[in-house]
């Protein structure tokens, strides 16, 4: 299951620089430190000046896997200490109440009176990301099968490297694409404008393919071979072997992609921002104009001054993204441990 | 006696490579035929031929004819699931689904379209029962087949095999990862089941083919040297290689 996991992460580390969890940025550097160490072990029967050298080698390898261990700690403590402490201050010393940022449908930082109520991005973001998920964990898991089942030599050599195409492309092209094909195209097949949670969730899922796709592929090509010999011997159609055997068995570790698709959905801004209207109420359908907590924070961020509670309430909003980022990734950690068993 | 399975002329390639060469065998209804020889001589590509599991292999080619009851198996009018139906397969790793003891065994009939779930449980019991398993698990045929031992596992996927119904059942090597005491109980199961199947098995071990079977084949390098009464093939065989084979002078 480790190696399942592995390769996806990278994956979706190079689409996405929010994803990376801390768990991970330490493992890292501390993996190279017990390479080194374990590497200038061996040294019985070699001559003492040697020796000097190496142990030389290894507390400068020492040292120097420690300062940069040190630094990404810093930095990624610093970045939440900010984060938090700008977007609590909201509360403590704005007064706003907690209650209302996260009940209140009616957002007018400018208005008379002022309201904060952040409920129509969180909703946005929720609604447009699960749908995302909804929409690209079928897809993903067909693409999978394919790679995998039906053509692995075509999968492997054309899919494969179209499939992680998709997760270099910047995300202003997508919604660029979205703006000028998705929109439209709803506009002219569903009532109302085209921009909309359909829309932002249409461009997401494109968006998050390639994680879900590379999670099941994976998971896939790691199955014990014996369990697909086992269906077709009995029996069993190629058609029943994928539906009764592999797909109950990738099952948990397409929910571990689904949940990182879900993340990478939740974080992304740019895309979703030029095709969802930006709207700050709860849309009564899917095609109407709303917003997420992202599209709000990029499109307001510029017109407000750092220190009044217009810039601290975009904080709070971006606190709101980092916990949930949090929640995400230890969900996975969950879902991990328990297919390792 | 009746031939339930007759190899003809079989000669297998995978791709360059000639695998199985010209191969003649007859295969008497309701005994244990045992195939012996040194690793890699095509045991299992032999064995996987008669219930067509080398068709999943890319670059396989196969000639020749083997029939099943007198009907070629590689012809047109065979289907490939049926086919398999008939002819089972136990595989040297015990390889259950992860899924639960009663959804194992119950795989093959749902996969043959039998949902009636006062059937399955007969079938499922009358598998189990089948394969001295029935006792050992009836109380947690809920629990992960996973969280059997090897030997209940392996036992579980020969109940598994049998659930279908099949006429002939093919073992490769299934003992080869289990413990001395595993293996004895499924020596001792594969006599009995010799009542109502006809099963063919790979092993890795000559003693276990002079143990449990009634005629033994010896393969060497992809050829099939000689076919005999079990007995006969080990007290008097009459290719020399196959006496240099037993008496343990290579292999
Ligand atoms: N899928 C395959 N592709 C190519 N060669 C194979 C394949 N499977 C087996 N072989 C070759 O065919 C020969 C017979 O293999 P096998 O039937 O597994 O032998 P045995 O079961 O007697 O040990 C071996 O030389 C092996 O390398
Ligand atoms: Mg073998």
């Amino acid at each position: 299951m480790k190696a399942t996991i592995e390769p996806s992460t990278r994956s979706s580390e190079g689409a996405n620089p929010a994803a990376p969890t801390p768990g991970e940025a330490v493992s890292q550097p501390m993996n190279v430190s017990s390479n080194q160490s374990t590497g200038g072990k061996p040294s019985g029967n070699k001559p003492v000046a040697r020796k000097r050298s190496r142990s030389g080698n290894e507390w400068f390898g020492k040292t120097y896997t420690m300062i940069c261990v040190s630094v990404l700690i810093i930095t990624i403590f610093s970045i939440v200490y900010f984060v938090a402490s700008k977007g609590l201050a909201t509360f403590f010393v704005n007064g706003v109440s907690l209650k209302e940022f996260l009940t209140g449908v009616k957002w007018a930082p400018d208005g008379e009176p002022q309201t904060f109520g952040a409920l129509p991005f969180i909703t946005g973001s929720f609604m447009t990301s699960i749908l995302a998920a909804c929409i690209s964990a079928p897809l993903a898991f067909c693409a999978a099968i394919f790679m995998t089942e039906l053509m692995p030599k075509f999968g492997k050599t054309v899919m494969q490297p179209v499939i992680e195409l998709l997760a270099g492309i910047p995300s202003v092209v997508y919604g660029f694409v979205g703006l000028s094909v998705i929109v439209p195209f709803l506009r002219s097949v569903f009532p109302g404008q085209g921009l909309g949670i359909a829309a932002g969730a249409i461009v997401l899922s494109i968006m998050i393919l390639p994680t879900i796709t590379t999670i099941a592929t994976d998971a896939m090509s790691n199955l014990p071979r014996g369990l697909k010999e086992g269906s077709y011997a009995l029996g069993a159609t190629r058609w029943q072997t994928i539906s009764r055997s592999i797909l109950p068995a990738v099952l948990p570790a397409m929910l571990t992609g689904v949940v990182l698709g879900i993340a990478r959905a939740f974080g992304e801004a740019l895309a979703v921002q030029m095709v969802i209207g930006n709207a700050p109420h709860i849309p009564n359908s899917l095609f109407e104009s709303a917003s997420t907590l992202t599209s709000v924070i990029t499109l307001s961020m510029g017109n407000t001054i750092m220190g009044t509670v217009q810039n601290n309430v975009l904080w709070s909003l971006a606190l709101m993204l980092l916990t949930m980022t949090f929640v995400f990734i230890f969900i996975v950690r969950v879902l991990e441990r328990r297919s390792l068993r | 006696m009746k031939q339930i399975m007759e190899i003809d002329r079989l000669n297998l390639h995978y791709g360059e490579f000639h695998a199985l060469k010209e191969m003649k065998l007859d295969i008497p209804e309701r005994t244990i035929t045992a195939f012996i020889g040194p690793s890699g001589c095509g045991k299992s590509t032999f064995l996987r031929t008669l219930n067509r599991m080398n068709d999943l292999v890319p670059g396989v080619r196969i000639d020749g004819s083997v029939k099943l009851d007198g009907q070629d198996i590689y012809g047109a009018d065979t289907e490939v699931e049926t086919l398999r139906k008939r002819v089972g397969m136990v595989f040297q790793q015990p390889n259950p689904f992860p899924k639960s003891i009663f959804d194992n065994v119950a795989y093959g009939p749902r996969l043959h379209g039998i949902r009636d779930k006062a059937r399955l449980n007969e079938i499922v019991e009358r598998s189990l029962r089948g394969a001295s398993l029935w006792e050992e698990v009836k109380d947690l045929l809920n629990k992960s087949a996973l969280s059997l031992s090897g030997g209940q596992q392996q036992r579980l996927c020969i109940a598994r095999a049998l659930a279908v119904e099949p006429d002939v059942l093919l073992m490769d090597e299934a003992t080869s990862a289990l413990d001395p005491l595993s293996t004895l109980k499924i020596e001792e199961l594969v006599r009995e089941l010799k009542q109502d199947y006809t099963i063919v098995m790979v092993t890795h071990n000559m003693h276990q083919a002079a143990r449990v079977s009634d005629r033994t084949v010896f393969f060497l390098n992809g050829e099939l040297v000689e076919a005999d009464e079990t007995e006969k093939l080990f007290s008097t065989p009459v290719d020399a290689r196959t006496e240099d084979y037993i008496t343990g002078r290579f292999g």
